[in-house]
């Protein structure tokens, strides 16, 4: 039963390894400049979170097979190195390996975090509310106009509360449903809460920031690449949650140019 | 330290059914009580997740009884996607707190403790019994949301603020079946506390003479080092609870902040804090996990010696290591919390305990298996379990890299 058990440990340990070595399940290309960051770091994490599983599974199987249901006329015997050994060798091992993976990981971190967007960089803001998303443009005078929260009315789709009437900065202000940027320039995105905790995933992008309610949150990014992304909302945000999501469109600058055009005649 | 004949918990056997099968003082009874509690909560939990499943697999199946327990969540025994949630939830918080916490710390504990360190009871039997019948009086509570009109919440066992404050305008089950969960749920704390206290005490104060804290069982220190996460875990629990119980029913906004709009009306709140909720909820919540590992790896241990027939590689360095683990539990909570909007800064302070816990759990795990070194295995239900539980850790412990990575997640 005991050789039985370490084959059975063996063999599931390394069918879990076979689809992580043979690349089975991989993330969808990257269409970010901070993306290739993330993706090294995971893929380095995996690795050494691989390479721990297996040599502790193995470990675990050989010992079980060579040392269970042994006669009483085998000899009890203590691993020759001692605990210490062992608590030596894993302080510096799991240090070493831990502190790189800190120390390497905080450039991506630092790169989307802890830099500030550049000063050309898109403002977009984007609303998130039981459950949808809209974005806002600031439009040719590049300023967004202030929220009133008491005017929001989804009925008359007004719905960023903006008082065009009062607020000269409101007037150019263009809405949407859908976000569109142009293809390799920064984005600011400017992510307000209507009324509950959503978040914002690209997953192509590498991307998610939750919304919070009270406090606005900001996020830069490039994206690299033309086509069609879902944006999706992944905190547990109510009833709707599992159908909260809109697109992100990233064009050519020409074709972002006609976008806008379009949008602003709609407004 | 005491000496049982002079300071022994003792108390009269129980001479009627009451006293001897329901209100017990008896810590084994007590013990048996929780464990059936547990089962019980399992046994409902498991259900929805069927029921879950089911649904995942035929979303248009019609599920029988379904429709009776809630017309409005279920019309024609066919799950909405709003009763969905509500399951969800309520199968996370059944298991999270009344399985997981239940079994392993509460019964387990209640019935071995005492034995192992050589005690007559718990120090203090009464609030021994207070502590469970508080737990079981948290679960019909929580169960008792499955009846009201519009059912349970539907806010996840996190229970994320603001969507948990705001109310019934908030979606199905977020008025009343929001309450009854933070009821439940602070009721629950208390009868951890308790619990923790009797716990604490008895290994402190009622060890028998000449069992030192090095000598104890390595499944007593992890119960004790359990209930003093369990104290300081719960404690912090329990008033957030009551926080948003004050939200819902006194119109105060310790979690609503003002500016917020639901169905075009404003939202009649101001000047709370939703990442107050966040924090309160996950200086809980990770050390909860703890909670639930840690008499696991004890009484693995415990098990694993007792079929190898010789002793652990270094009983002290497993203790150190729990205890180590214990503390680390409260300085990562930060890691659920990377893209909540908290200060950059910190999600880089919460990373970095979050990998350092990784050594402590990888110690325990080497002690575990070169323990088994040299040693004459008996293979029996126990042994397979706790192997099983070896590798199972391993699994699970490996993926604390990868979650641990905050860059992972922006």
């Amino acid at each position: 039963m005991g050789k039985f058990f370490a084959i059975t440990i063996f063999v599931i340990a390394i069918l879990s390894a076979i689809p992580i070595v043979m690349h089975t399940w991989e993330a969808p290309a990257d269409i970010s400049t901070h993306g290739h960051l993330i993706d090294e770091q995971m893929s380095e994490t995996m690795a050494e979170a691989g390479i721990s599983f297996l040599a502790a599974q193995l470990l675990l199987a050989f010992f079980i097979w060579q040392f269970s249901n042994r006669g009483t006329e085998s000899k009890l015997k203590s691993f020759p190195g001692g605990a210490r050994a062992l608590v030596i060798a894993a302080v510096l091992v799991v240090g070493v390996e831990v502190l790189a993976l800190g120390v390497f990981g905080v450039k991506a971190w630092a790169g989307v975090y802890l830099t500030p967007p550049s000063a050309d960089a898109m403002p977009i803001q984007v609303q998130a509310g039981q459950f949808a998303f809209y974005f806002r443009y600031p439009g040719p005078d590049g300023k967004f106009g202030p929220l009133h929260p008491e005017r929001i009315n989804e009925g008359s789709q007004e719905f960023f509360g903006l008082d065009k009437e009062h607020d000269v900065e409101s007037r150019d202000d263009i809405v949407t449903a859908e976000m569109a940027i142009p293809v390799n320039k920064e984005v600011h995105l400017l992510m307000h809460a209507k009324d509950v905790g959503h978040s914002f995933f690209v997953r192509e992008l590498r991307v998610q920031q939750d919304f919070v309610p009270g406090l606005d949150v900001s996020l830069h990014f490039t994206a690299t690449k033309i086509g069609r992304y879902e944006i999706v909302c992944t905190q547990l945000c109510g009833l709707g949650h599992y159908n909260m999501k809109a697109y992100l469109d990233v064009l050519s600058n020409d074709d972002f140019n006609e976008w806008m055009k379009k949008q602003a005649a709609m407004q | 330290m005491h000496d049982t004949s002079a300071h022994a918990v003792q108390h009269h056997a129980p001479t009627s059914f009451i006293r001897k099968h329901v209100f017990s003082l008896d810590h084994k009874v007590i013990g048996k009580q929780y464990y059936a509690l547990a089962l019980a909560a399992a046994l409902i939990g498991m259900v929805l997740s069927w029921i879950m499943r089911i649904h995942l697999g035929w979303a248009n199946a019609a599920i029988p009884g379904l429709h009776t327990l809630s017309p409005n969540g279920a019309p024609g025994g066919v799950l909405t996607p709003e009763y969905y949630l509500q399951l969800m939830t309520m199968h996370g918080t059944i298991m999270v707190f009344f399985v997981l916490t239940t079994a392993p710390f509460a019964a387990f504990g209640n019935y071995f403790l005492p034995i192992q360190v050589g005690a007559e009871d718990m120090p203090f039997p009464r609030f021994n019994m207070m502590s469970f019948w508080v737990t079981f009086i948290a679960f019909l509570v929580l169960v008792s949301s499955f009846f009201i009109s519009d059912g349970p919440t539907l806010g996840g066992w996190t229970q994320y603020a603001p969507l948990n404050a705001i109310g019934s305008s908030g979606g199905p089950g977020q008025g009343l079946g929001v309450v009854l969960w933070m009821i439940s749920i602070a009721l629950f704390c208390i009868g951890q506390l308790l619990g923790s206290l009797n716990f604490i005490t008895t290994t402190l104060d009622l060890r028998v003479k000449g069992m030192s804290l090095m000598r104890l069982p390595l499944s007593a220190w992890a119960w004790f080092i359990t209930s003093c996460m369990g104290l300081t875990a719960f404690s912090v629990l329990m008033p957030a609870c009551i926080l948003v119980i004050l939200d819902h029913v006194a119109g105060t906004s310790f979690f609503v902040p003002s500016g917020l709009v639901l169905n075009d009306q404003l939202v009649p709140h101001s000047g709370g804090s939703t990442l107050l909720w966040q924090h309160l909820f996950w200086f809980f919540g990770h050390p909860e996990v703890y909670i639930a590992i840690v008499p696991g790896i004890g009484i693995v241990s415990h098990i694993l010696i007792a079929n190898m027939r010789k002793p652990m590689l270094s009983q002290r360095v497993l203790i150190y290591c729990m205890g180590a683990l214990a503390v680390l539990s409260y300085m990562v909570y930060g890691h659920h919390m990377f893209v909540s909007g908290m200060n950059p800064i910190s999600s880089l302070a919460f990373s970095f305990p979050t990998l350092v816990i990784t050594i402590p759990a990888t110690i325990t795990v080497l002690i575990w298996v070169f323990s088994l070194y040299g040693s004459r295995l008996r293979i029996n239900s126990a042994s397979l379990f706790a192997l099983g539980f070896v590798s199972m850790f391993v699994s699970g412990g490996v993926s604390v890299l990868v979650g641990s990575n905050n860059r992972s997640l922006p």
